[in-house]
């Protein structure tokens, strides 16, 4: 055998062992997820994730931190609805259900959520950022993490009795940042937010700082100080950064949290509940069932109609589910319904790749020639096929993705990401893997013991 | 030979039947009901019961009683252990009148609904209507890229560019196809246009493209191996090549689809039946009409210029 074939057999088989131990679901060995899972180690466990509509998860209730006869802002909630939103499909949660509920309530149903506190947290964290101007006085309170209280979302006329009651005055908030970055201080070597403010409010914060200078500045972070600087010139550009003892996670989950938005009003979670799954646990089990008949008249087609060539694809397609199955539980892709009838589908769609290959074998074969050329002839052939159908798919994949990410379409978003792991997956078991298996079956058993046509299905 | 190209008049009409078929559904659709597709709570938002009962109660106890006063398709779900008894329902947004008749619909079947502990909101989309526009702009994105991505693939061969149009129009016959069937169901079946159905419209656009570059790859490669045939012909013997291929891929992909229609969940089978049906007019398009167009094209224009010249 070829040197590089009998290479790519072992390769391939190690490939199988380890993509099916690492499925099973067993308990896998700490080290193993340690092994995999290493920032920071062991985070999360080898279990599939499950969508809303699959196993239920924990469903939130958040609703306006502001006193219930005062007005929210028109479209508060609606912002607050598409913030909290952004920030939950960032944490890599797919399909989570963010909507407006009442007036002033947002219901949130995450799916998947082992640790209820963990979850809460991260939505918890609401990044109300204000920059605000502390009352006359009250310098010896201004340490890092002491709550405050501020005028923001107060009536007007609270603000003009602010500093009096020892409230702290809100000149600007969140939602005046554009570009939010996180990075190092060059002397100190500490860790910090870098931020750039929108045009309007560059101009505000120019003429803000210029008539204020010596004073300080406090930035609060959901009403806690995170550092109060004092205002040593105008900032006439709109940059600036935010300092605060930070590590550098702390750094990249605050400059996430504010780049996907502040919260226009602050949000308080009201109740939190376990929520059960949306389709019925016997809807689920049906589909995968029948799911698994189809496949399994998929394997049986290609067996009768391309013989010793469709056990080879056979082979090959087993080893798509199993590497699609451990994507989904690397990545990690949550399995809704619907994404795993796309992923059964997808099965089907990927013997594409093999037919395309076996057809050509078999139109090499009739025009004459040797068996050994028929075969490398169809992949080498069926390939320009193969790739540009499948960087097509691929492409769209992109497209979908992209714009997934920019309107915060999760669902458009995870089904790109599902289609390009088949496509890619598909891509190298048809060609590399099959390819490897048809030669390695024309190597043990020779041209001769193969040249049958019942054995090739011609 | 068959020969699909001479018989391109049948299937052009073909097409243009569907296609006329699909608009009629749509403001058949748009009459009755307001909108091209009967649109689910994903996208219109409605009501959100929350439910506490005193004593158990089923899943399918509670969606009887919300059949029975015309919200059928409400999404339910226990909320808690089930020790607490408490549950969630979404409907279509329901008036003050319809809230109270679902109360005493539960009432004189016997379930000791708790009122003062139930409560009902109105809700927003789950998925918002951007959504749905922005899935468009991406799907018409989508389709610019692959556009070019076929015009420059195909690069090396004349007129590269009507490969690409033809997948498009191939590709966007499909996605009308698929949803004027949706829409025909959803008068006849009351099927609604749900997150799901956008993602099976997806799914279509995804591997519509796949077997129409099957098709034109093998046009791409007979252009060169049999020079002096007429383009009609080697399209003809392309299309020939590749049927084989083509019918073969779409009886695997059959396979599954079938399978859970039969015996699969019914909440997914409108999902699963507009993939199957994008599927066959995939593999109609892909063969007869994309590559049609390009022999079409083709005449046309060496016929303008044997006019002038």
């Amino acid at each position: 055998m070829n040197k590089n074939t009998l290479t790519a057999l072992i390769a391939i088989l190690l490939l199988t062992l380890v993509s099916l131990y690492l499925i099973l679901p067993i308990e896998h060995p700490a080290m193993v997820t340690n092994l995999l899972f290493w920032r920071p180690a062991g985070s999360r466990s080898l279990d599939f994730r499950q969508g809303l509509d699959l196993r239920g998860g924990l469903q939130v209730l958040m609703a306006a931190d502001m006193p219930a006869d005062q007005e929210l802002p028109s479209g508060a909630m609606k912002t607050a609805s598409q913030i909290v939103e952004n920030r939950v499909n960032a944490l890599g949660l797919t399909e989570p259900i963010v909507q407006v509920r009442g007036q002033r309530k947002l219901n949130v149903e995450l799916p998947g959520i082992n640790d209820p506190g963990a979850a809460i947290d991260t939505i918890r964290e609401t990044a109300l950022l204000e920059f605000v101007e502390p009352p006359a006085g009250a310098a010896q309170q201004l340490t890092t993490g002491a709550t405050v209280s501020t005028t923001f979302g107060l009536e007007e006329s609270a603000e003009l009795t602010a500093t009096a009651e020892g409230l702290f005055k809100t000149v600007m908030t969140g939602a005046a940042l554009k570009d939010v970055a996180p990075g190092m201080d060059q002397q100190t070597g500490q860790w910090l937010v870098n931020f750039k403010l929108t045009a309007d409010q560059t101009d505000f914060f120019g003429e803000y700082t210029r008539s204020h200078i010596g004073q300080l500045l406090c930035i609060v972070l959901d009403k806690q100080i995170l550092s109060c600087p004092q205002i040593q010139g105008a900032i006439p550009n709109g940059q600036g950064s935010i300092s605060g003892k930070f590590s550098s996670a702390d750094a990249q989950s605050l400059a996430l949290q504010l780049r996907y938005g502040s919260l226009p009003i602050p949000l308080k979670i009201e109740s939190y509940e376990t929520i059960g799954p949306s389709l019925g646990a016997d809807s689920v089990e049906k589909s995968l069932r029948a799911g698994i008949i189809g496949l399994s008249v998929v394997f049986l087609f290609m067996l009768i109609y391309y013989r010793l060539n469709g056990l080879a694809a056979d082979l090959a397609l087993a080893l798509y589910v199993l590497l699609n199955l451990l994507l989904y539980k690397l990545i990690p892709v949550t399995m809704t319904l619907p994404g795993i009838a796309g992923f059964l589908l997808s099965t089907g769609m990927a013997v594409d790749a093999n037919i395309l290959v076996f057809e050509r074998m078999k139109e090499e074969l009739r025009r004459g020639r040797s068996l050994h050329r028929a075969i490398e002839a169809g992949f080498a052939r069926a390939w320009t096929s193969v790739r540009d159908s499948n960087l097509a798919t691929l492409l769209t994949c992109a497209v979908l993705w992209f714009f997934g990410d920019a309107f915060a379409a999760s669902l458009v978003k995870g089904f790109a990401i599902t289609l390009a792991i088949g496509t890619l997956v598909n891509v190298f078991t048809a060609i590399f893997v099959t390819r490897t298996f048809v030669r390695v079956a024309f190597h043990l058993f020779g041209e001769k013991a193969l040249e049958k046509p019942w054995l090739l299905g011609i | 030979m068959l020969n699909f190209v001479e018989n391109r008049r049948i299937y052009f009409i073909i097409t243009g039947l569907l296609i006329l078929l699909s608009a009629t559904v749509l403001v058949v659709s748009t009459v009755m009901y307001g909108s091209p597709l009967r649109i689910s709570i994903d996208f219109t938002g409605g009501s959100l019961f929350v439910l506490q009962f005193e004593e158990p109660i089923t899943e399918e106890a509670i969606r009887e009683v919300f059949a029975a006063q015309g919200h059928t398709g409400a999404i339910i779900q226990q909320l808690g252990d089930s020790k607490d008894n408490l549950w969630q329902a979404r409907t279509r947004a329901a008036v003050a009148t319809e809230v109270e008749n679902v109360f005493d619909e539960f009432v004189s079947r016997g379930e000791t609904v708790d009122r003062e502990r139930s409560s009902v909101d109105i809700v927003a989309p789950t998925v918002g209507a951007e959504v749905a526009s922005n899935a468009a702009v991406a799907v018409l994105a989508a389709s610019l890229v692959i556009l070019v991505f076929i015009w420059f693939s195909f690069r090396g061969v004349p007129h590269s560019i009507r490969y690409g149009i033809a997948s498009i129009i191939a590709m966007l016959v499909n996605v009308i196809v698929a949803i004027g069937f949706y829409a025909l169901m959803g008068i006849l079946q009351g099927w609604e246009a749900n997150a799901l159905f956008l993602t099976a419209l997806l799914t279509v656009i995804g591997f519509s493209v796949q077997d129409i570059i099957v098709v034109f790859d093998r046009v791409r490669e007979n252009i060169s191996r049999h020079h002096g045939e007429t383009f009609a012909l080697i399209v003809n013997r392309s299309v020939m090549e590749t049927v084989h291929r083509s019918l073969a891929t779409q009886l695997n992909a059959m396979f599954i689809m079938i399978a859970i229609l039969l015996f699969g969940g019914a909440t997914i089978k409108p999902f699963i039946a507009v993939m199957l049906v994008g599927m066959l007019s995939e593999t109609f398009t892909s063969l007869f009409v994309a590559a049609p167009i390009l022999v079409v094209w083709d005449e046309r224009s060496s016929h303008r210029q044997h006019a002038h010249g």
